[in-house]
């Protein structure tokens, strides 16, 4: 019972991180059919912004509150996140749409560039820089409507951009004097701390639950239910949605795609942050974070099938617990007296990376029988 | 129209003949260095070309092909470290020892001859390859879904070899540079030239072979499965075989031509089962043009060779670089370089710039007051 419960908690927690990283790009994938290579990066940005936040709530006038970082760490990390996929979308992937082996290519691209960047421009200058897109680029929603209006509209956005440079770089001053004082001017792989009662363990019938764990499961519970009621309820969910079903006919009703794919993009993206934050908790935070999860997130959207959450949640779930019954060589210590034969063959498999292997080839031959996944999209189409 | 023809023809004529002015004149001019990188970049050229036949031609989108190559690169590799380990204990390679192995594994004793090496170089990646293709293809799956799978099993493969200490090195991989090959070591200079040349000449027999299959009425329902694959069902064909024959065809290619890198490299190791790498394959191709085979040898040796100037002189500027080639040839150039050449795209500029007059054609006589020479 202990054993099942501890291979249960385990697969969940596994399952978990997979399942929020997951979660955007299902999104994604199944409006556009767009594979976003970059998702792994977008996910980087989350998990950088995690940690620059808690540099900032280092500082002595914000120590007091600094057990709740990681709850403004979650908003920041979906706000940049999101900005940074929706700019990702204006300039590269609107113009590749109908094309998705290109999408995918040219969004291998930029998470080349974004990993590059990452490693070649301090941590101080890049949020300097982001604070800058955020300012310049989300001011108009904040500014009165009549001052957009009048007819110094160009005057106006010059004057918010302008303002937007200022306070990034007054931004960046301040954070590279913070790194330097806390002894970390280095942007190669850098440590979140948890704050402290996030540390240590919770005790239930003589298993110790890390609370890590526990807090990353309940984000996922969170954002889920939270895409599920944005998706189901309101007006905005309802259009990605039907945009999802059939695009043309959507278009043909009045509803504007181009507008749905932004959104799309950018909650996509902006989940994508979420995992980042999630991510960072568990390890260090270095340029390569993000493509160390993003072929898990592939298996499950394939697994899952497209564009179905239940497919994407059943199928994190399923890896998870799966990759800990076999990584862990828990099923030996389930059943310790198997055949002999049996027990090397599991042997063999019992490190993470075979368990990968297995995991792969149980997915191909799951595919020979269910070749869309767990819950295929039905359609009429030749094209299925 | 017979004149633009004409033109192309003679385009490409004249790229051939500087191609093998090159090569011809290539190891009198250049250093020993310079050669031994020129002779794996033209390696590559071979798995560029197999990469064009599946993607360019058929329209699928692999990410995976660092299998296949690295598979070509170890079975050359066990081959010549069994060749060379006479002096070791028990007969077997050095680096068993690291780990107390005294038995050679049961899949290194076929590499003891060198014509199951020969065969073993192209066919073991072609089968797997097609094994592979086929449980995908025989489900319908495509597109982005089989370059996922493809990606996923190279992230497998790479585990497996990575993992794997007793069997093949694990991380380490496999040098072959201290080996010997005809009583020679293969690392030495004349060995390495002697090398040159085979790949050179392999390359030329590889373009051939390739030029001949997208000729044939084969290549023609490749092309047909890539535009429109259901129409090409309809009209009775069975979209998986090909897809299955072309994807081992690759794979074989693959295969040959990572054993060549790794006798010119020196090593062969999972490295060459990264994700980066493989996709680096099909920008080369793409860059170079998809759909033209000569556009994929162009690609590969120009773009490697660009990579290893680029990042001798500015290391961290490289990854910008080709970040940016990706995204600009993929918005701008799909056809890539060749492609675009080839599809008159030099003219439209001169065009555009006031220097010619526009051709006019067909559909734009159609469309009244349209100026501009769509491709």
């Amino acid at each position: 019972m202990q054993l099942i419960l501890e291979s249960l908690f385990n697969g969940a927690a596994i399952g978990s991180v997979l399942l929020i990283a997951a979660l955007g790009l299902a999104i994604v994938f199944g409006l556009m059919g767009v594979i976003n290579l970059a998702h792994g990066e977008l996910m980087m940005i989350g998990a950088y912004s995690t940690y620059v936040t808690q540099l900032v709530f280092r500082l002595p006038a914000l120590k007091f509150f600094y057990s709740t970082y990681v709850i403004v760490a979650l908003a920041i990390a979906f706000v940049v996140s999101a900005v940074v996929g929706i700019l990702l979308e204006k300039t590269i992937i609107r113009r590749l749409y109908g094309s998705p082996l290109e999408t995918l290519l040219a969004t291998w691209g930029v998470s080349l560039i974004l990993q590059q960047f990452v490693r070649s421009v301090p941590l101080a200058y890049a949020s300097g820089l982001i604070v800058t897109l955020l300012i310049g680029l989300l001011s108009s929603f904040f500014l009165p409507e009549n001052i957009l209006k009048y007819k110094h509209k160009k005057f106006v956005k010059l004057i918010t951009w302008i303002i937007s440079i200022f306070s990034g770089l007054l931004i960046a001053n301040c954070l590279s004097s913070t790194i330097s004082k806390l002894g970390r001017a280095s942007a190669r792989n850098v440590d979140v701390t948890a704050p402290s009662w996030m540390r240590g363990g919770v005790e239930f019938i003589g298993i110790t639950f890390p609370i890590t764990r526990i807090v990353i499961i309940v984000i996922t519970i969170i954002s889920i239910i939270g895409v599920t009621y944005f998706l189901n309820k309101s007006v905005w969910g309802m259009r990605i949605r039907a945009v999802t079903q059939n695009r043309s006919m959507s278009d043909c009703l009045g509803i504007s795609t181009e507008k749905v794919d932004v959104l799309t993009f950018g909650i996509g993206s902006g989940l994508a942050g979420i995992a980042g934050v999630a991510v960072s908790l568990l390890g260090s935070v270095g340029p390569n974070v993000g493509s160390n999860y993003i072929v898990g997130c592939f298996m499950v959207v394939v697994l899952g099938g497209v564009g179905n959450l239940l497919g994407t949640i059943i199928a994190s779930f399923a890896i998870g617990i799966m990759t800990d019954l076999i990584g862990a060589g828990r099923l030996l210590t389930v059943w310790p007296d198997m055949p002999d034969s049996l027990s090397t063959i599991i042997d063999f498999f019992a490190t993470t990376s075979m368990a990968r292997v297995l995991i792969f080839a149980l997915i191909v031959i799951f595919l020979q029988f269910r070749p869309t996944g767990l819950f295929p999209q039905k359609g009429r189409m030749v094209e299925g | 129209m017979n004149k633009i023809t004409k033109n192309k023809r003679w385009l490409s004529f004249l790229i051939w003949v500087l191609i093998i002015a090159f090569i011809i004149s290539a190891p009198s001019i250049l250093p020993v260095f310079r050669l031994n990188l020129l002779g794996r970049y033209l390696s590559l050229a071979i798995v560029a070309l197999g990469v064009d036949l599946i993607w360019g031609y058929t329209g699928l989108l692999s990410l995976g092909q660092g299998i296949f190559f690295a598979l070509g690169g170890y079975c050359s590799a066990m081959y010549l470290q069994l060749n060379s380990s006479q002096d070791f204990p028990n007969n077997i390679p050095e680096f068993f020892g690291l780990y107390g192995v005294t038995k050679l594994p049961f899949f290194w004793e076929p590499f003891k001859s060198p014509i199951f090496t020969l065969i073993a170089i192209w066919l073991i990646p072609a089968l797997i390859s097609a094994f592979l293709g086929f449980l995908v293809f025989r489900n319908r799956i495509k597109g982005v879904y089989f370059s996922i799978l493809t990606q996923a099993a190279l992230l497998v493969f790479f585990n497996f070899f990575n993992g794997q200490q007793k069997l093949i090195n694990g991380t380490n991989g496999l040098k072959t540079d201290v080996t010997q090959l005809f009583g020679q070591m293969v690392g030495s200079d004349s060995m390495q030239r002697l090398f040159f040349w085979l790949t050179a000449i392999i390359v030329i027999m590889a373009w051939f072979f390739s030029r001949w299959i997208v000729r044939e009425r084969f290549g023609n329902v490749l092309i047909g499965i890539r535009d429109d694959e259901p129409r090409v069902r309809f009209m009775g064909y069975n979209p998986t075989y090909f897809k299955t024959i072309v994807f081992g065809i690759a794979g074989a290619l693959a295969g040959i031509s990572g054993a060549l890198y790794t006798v010119q490299s020196g090593i062969v190791s999972p490295q060459f089962m990264t994700v980066p790498f493989s996709i680096e394959m099909v920008i080369w191709v793409a860059v170079g043009g998809r759909g033209t085979l000569l556009g994929a040898i162009l690609g590969a040796v120009i773009i490697n060779y660009a990579k290893s100037l680029v990042s001798e002189a500015l290391p961290a500027s490289w990854m910008f670089i080709q970040g940016g080639l990706f995204i600009f040839v993929v918005t701008t150039l799909p056809e890539g370089f060749l492609g675009w050449i080839q599809s008159d795209g030099p003219r439209n500029i001169m065009v555009r710039l006031g220097l010619r007059r526009p051709l006019s054609t067909y559909p734009s006589l159609e469309a009244d007051g349209k100026e501009e020479v769509k491709p």
